[in-house]
């Protein structure tokens, strides 16, 4: 196993390390919770210990007269400046769940580069709409509303929290319907695109990666690429599962820093840290 | 004197943690750090596919 998925596993358990809820049905109560982990975990998954962002976000702006939540806000500020998306490759558990079911021994699919293109702004359309337009916009003369995202498309919520909790309570099995059936079908979908696709879900869905995608540009955590070391092979680019042009955009907003480019580069020309005090030039790559 | 590209990154990055670490404190006065925990120790019915 490589030092990353070791990071991934490791960073999933020790989020979701209340082990005991899993077999009794119930979910963390204690502290954490008031802090947000930075990946896309669902709070209501019995294993776990702090906060989902993305419905942390929603929760706030539907509880009362609070509107967009500073507190989540600058939390994502602060994640996304440090390390922009390198939480979605090596924090994220859900993005570890995908590579696993990746894994799996079938004859993978590209996405054609004109729907890629297309695609990939979708999960910024569901950031404003679903994240942060629709709670702020439909709440109630009490300042109430519903966390959109996780309701009616989030995947993460039915895999690690519906599906044990449900697995353990009658009485909740009791009360599943049309809406549960709904999100089953699109943790079915993600599922089977995952196994044909790296990260489907990660690439045109998820509001978190959109917002840390951002900030990858201007991140402390970014790739330099050494332009006088550079031959222009393209080996880079080819090795990268999120089918980024690495070397004419090494801190692309798809990139989720999984190191791939820098492992098949055959000069050492990419490397990945803290820019601060480095000269680089970006610029066109050499032909 | 011209600022470098470099330069223009390091002030960009220093004035938003800046205000992220602004944004937390107002939303810690605010009382949202007890909202996201009042929320987040129940089951959110939503999430899972139930609410």
């Amino acid at each position: 196993m490589d030092k990353r998925k070791c990071v991934q596993a490791l960073f999933a358990f020790t989020t979701n390390a209340h082990v005991q809820g899993f077999w009794k049905g119930t979910i963390y109560r204690g502290r954490l919770k008031n802090i947000c982990v930075p990946g896309l975990n669902c709070y209501s998954c019995p294993g776990a210990l702090g906060s989902c962002p993305i419905g942390a976000m929603q929760a706030v702006e539907g509880g009362t007269l609070y509107g967009i939540s500073m507190y989540i806000l600058g939390f994502l500020v602060f994640v996304g400046l440090l390390a922009g998306r390198f939480v979605c490759g090596w924090l994220c558990p859900f993005g570890l769940i995908q590579e696993l079911i990746y894994k799996l021994p079938v004859k993978k699919r590209k996405v054609p580069k004109k729907v890629n293109a297309v695609l990939k702004w979708l999960k910024y359309g569901i950031l404003a709409v679903f994240v942060i337009g629709l709670p702020i916009l439909t709440a109630d003369s009490f300042g109430i509303s519903t966390p959109y995202f996780c309701k009616y498309i989030c995947p993460a919520g039915t895999l690690e929290g519906g599906i044990p909790l449900l697995a353990m309570n009658k009485p909740l099995r009791m009360a599943t319907g049309f809406l549960f059936s709904w999100k089953m079908l699109l943790l079915v979908l993600v599922v089977v695109a995952s196994v044909l696709i790296f990260r489907p879900f990660c690439r045109y869905v998820c509001p978190l990666g959109a917002f840390y995608s951002l900030f990858n540009p201007i991140s402390l955590y970014r790739y330099e690429i050494d332009r006088e070391t550079c031959t222009g092979c393209g080996k880079c680019s080819r090795s990268c599962k999120m089918d980024i042009d690495v070397c004419k955009n090494p801190n692309s907003l798809e990139c989720i820093r999984c190191g791939a480019c820098i492992k098949a580069c055959p000069v050492g020309a990419i490397s990945g840290g803290r820019s601060a005090g480095r000269v680089h030039k970006e610029g066109a790559a050499k032909e | 004197m011209k600022k470098t590209t470099q330069q223009k990154r390091i002030l960009l990055q220093t004035g938003l943690l800046a205000l992220a670490v602004l944004f937390m404190a107002v939303g810690w006065a605010k009382g949202e750090v007890q909202m996201v925990l009042e929320k987040s120790v129940n089951i959110c019915l939503e999430c899972i596919g139930i609410g």
